[in-house]
């Protein structure tokens, strides 16, 4: 009887993977997709299957075909695009934050010098001059103060290590971006998964660390505000996020390539990041239906997107993105 | 008809043979397959990873490793506080809308394990030392004290306890029994002591009841031959049944080791997951099976075999500990 069982579901397996749109990569995006493409199921009866397998992981995997599209954190350069004959553009934009644990302060600021020295253990005191510059309001403890990480392997990591790469030369050089590193300093706690993070940071005293805005919000931590490109210190909501995504670089004649950490704009909040899609140029009948599940949940799952903490695409890059499909000669 | 009796008889031992053997087949194989896939990392770090304390450090290649770790880490004593103009120089870079690219071929990635190595054989310990006295005094007591019925309902919540998923531990360790450390010894919540505890409560079932089930064995006779001789309970449990059950007690510690050693998941999140080696038992380290699991989806290349090389390590201690207790132990009792 359970031989039978095994059978039937293995041949009714095989028999209905022939019409599912294979996709895999980027663990970052990962649950507002799995959202998108129930719901997308449930309206349209397409069947697609996203594996979280790592960006790297998806990258190889369409440049050896053997998925239909690939989700990557990291954008590929119109050269390597040309020479892998794929198309890319971003799916979803997410923001970072950096919640604190500090009793009685609900409204800390960090400038870009206080943040990375945080991270790279420099400093060992919350009254630090470094912190306490930007904070002339608040009287900051004289306590130790324990960053928190991601104890494992994460794209939420890289992203924010990406950012901290960007705004300064020294820890581009020492340590760069990854999906987890040795980090330095002597008092920081790693905590496994978000949901380890974000406990570790409620029940820590004087801790500080970053997790995805969706998880922070859910758990009511406190978020600082931190200081943009232009110098202002911008707090993380959806609006500031949204602003930041608009003001990027996206272009559709680069394939989109540019990490948008550290955008300029005065209102921008400066963690934010998105991820990217890359579809094989010669199958074109299934990329017609990947975009047209990605047009679909740009008006449809915007809302589901915001709700899990992501943000929405803006319109004017929406349309750039319809643009660019345009001249691919994709139809949508 | 006899000779048909001879054959099954036969075919049985035979077949007890083969599942005997299939044990030994076994360890065989995992031993070759951890090697096999370690042997990356032995050749690049040798017994030098056992005892450097840097994993996943990266470093500027150079031919010579030991020259190069030098020089890094020279680098890194020397660290001087970010300056301002360090953060701005780098704004100027970026209206050129720059993208940086990680170069992997000029760097190189250093492992070591002996950070995990000490965390794991410490949070054996802690749990040791903690769970073996209690678990002695649940035994004594469900064996000898108290009245039966008192005693099934204790020996049943016992092994309930033994039949917890290790992640319920690991989430009520994180939430409940972390803060609780914190309050009482200070440090912080994720640490080798609250790891070690939580693991200390796990194990103790398994050294409970396998206690209490060797100490009931002891013989009626040999208890009233020496309460006859005038001796007291207490007595008679020190001198009687502690040697007399002196096998099973050890047996169900080696198991109990054999779990705390492997234990990955209420591990994982209690420990804190820091590669850095503890300076107090409330600060936060690592062992071998969490830098398993935290590291392995992610991991390729170098990074991978020495997590396999760590694994080795771990079979290596798990296996010496336990003959070790075995010839040693069992040999005099």
């Amino acid at each position: 009887m359970i031989k039978i069982i095994i059978f039937l579901s293995i041949t009714l397996t095989l028999l209905s993977s022939a019409n599912v749109i294979r996709g895999s990569g980027a663990s970052f995006p990962y649950s507002v997709y799995k959202k998108w493409i129930r719901s997308y199921h449930n309206e349209n009866g397409v069947r697609i299957d996203y594996r979280k397998k790592g960006s790297a992981k998806g990258i190889q995997s369409v440049q050896n075909r053997t998925v239909d599209f690939a989700g990557t954190d990291k954008p590929l350069s119109p050269k390597v695009l040309k020479k892998y004959n794929l198309y890319q553009f971003p799916g979803i934009i997410g923001a970072i934050i950096v919640a604190y644990n500090l009793p009685g302060i609900h409204n800390l600021k960090l400038s870009r010098h206080a943040l990375v020295a945080i991270v790279h253990g420099d400093i060992i005191f919350w009254d630090d001059p470094i912190i306490a510059n930007a904070n002339k309001n608040i009287k900051l403890p004289h306590k130790k103060l324990t960053f928190v990480h991601r104890a494992d392997g994460s794209g939420t990591t890289y992203n924010f290590t990406y950012y901290l790469s960007k705004i300064s030369k020294r820890w581009h050089k020492e340590f760069g971006a990854y999906k987890s590193l040795h980090w330095p300093g002597s008092h920081h706690i790693g905590g496994k998964t978000n949901s380890g993070v974000t406990a570790l940071l409620k029940q820590t005293r004087y801790s500080v660390g970053y997790v995805d805005y969706s998880d922070a919000k859910n758990n009511d931590l406190s978020m600082a505000a931190i200081e943009n490109r232009e110098g202002n210190y911008i707090v993380p909501t959806l609006h500031t996020f949204q602003v930041a995504a608009s003001q990027s670089s996206l272009k559709t004649k680069k394939d989109f390539y540019t990490i948008i950490a550290d955008p300029l704009g005065k209102e921008s909040y400066p963690i934010v990041t998105a991820s990217f899609i890359l579809l094989s140029a010669e199958k074109t009948l299934v990329n017609e239906q990947v975009i047209k599940f990605y047009n679909w949940s740009f008006t449809h799952g915007q809302e589901i997107a915001k709700s899990l903490g992501y943000v929405p695409i803006p319109s004017d890059l929406q349309e750039k993105i319809l643009l660019y499909w345009r001249s691919k000669g994709i139809r949508y | 008809m006899i000779l048909n009796r001879l054959n099954i008889e036969k075919n049985f031992q035979n077949i007890s043979l083969i599942s005997a053997s299939l044990v030994f087949v076994l360890i065989f194989s995992i031993f070759i397959t951890l090697f096999v896939s370690a042997a990356p990392a032995i050749n690049e770090f040798g017994l030098d990873f056992i005892i450097d304390s840097d994993w996943n450090k990266r470093a500027i290649a150079t031919d010579n490793l030991h020259k190069e770790k030098g020089i890094f880490s020279k680098n890194h004593l020397e660290v001087q506080r970010y300056s301002i103009k360090d953060i701005n120089d780098i704004n100027a870079d970026n209206d050129k809308d720059m993208m940086i690219d990680v170069d992997e071929t000029n760097t190189k990635t250093i492992y070591g394990g002996l950070v995990p190595i000490v965390g794991t054989i410490l949070t054996t310990l802690i749990a040791l030392i903690f769970s073996l006295p209690i678990a002695m005094g649940i035994a004594v007591f469900l064996a000898e004290i108290a009245p039966k019925h008192i005693s099934n309902i204790v020996g049943v919540a016992i092994e309930l306890l033994a039949a917890i998923p290790s992640i319920i531990f690991g989430m009520w360790g994180l939430y409940y029994f972390a803060p609780m450390i914190t309050k009482f010894f200070g440090g912080y919540q994720v640490s080798l002591l609250t790891a070690g505890l939580v693991l200390g409560v796990m194990i103790l079932p398994f050294i409970a009841s396998l206690t209490r089930d060797s100490m009931k064995t002891t013989p009626n006779v040999l208890k009233e031959s020496a309460y006859a001789l005038g001796a007291t309970k207490f007595e008679v449990i020190k001198d009687i049944i502690f040697p007399y059950s002196r096998v099973g007690i050890i047996g169900s510690i080696i198991l109990a080791l054999g779990r705390a050693l492997g234990e990955t998941m209420a591990v994982a999140f209690l420990i804190g997951s820091v590669f850095v080696l503890p300076s107090a038992l409330t600060k936060p380290t690592i062992s071998i099976p969490v830098a398993m699991a935290n590291n392995f989806g992610g991991a390729s290349g170098l990074g991978e075999s020495s997590l396999f090389y760590l694994t080795l390590i771990l079979f290596a201690i798990s296996f010496s500990i336990i003959s070790f207790a075995k010839f040693f132990f069992l040999k005099r009792a």
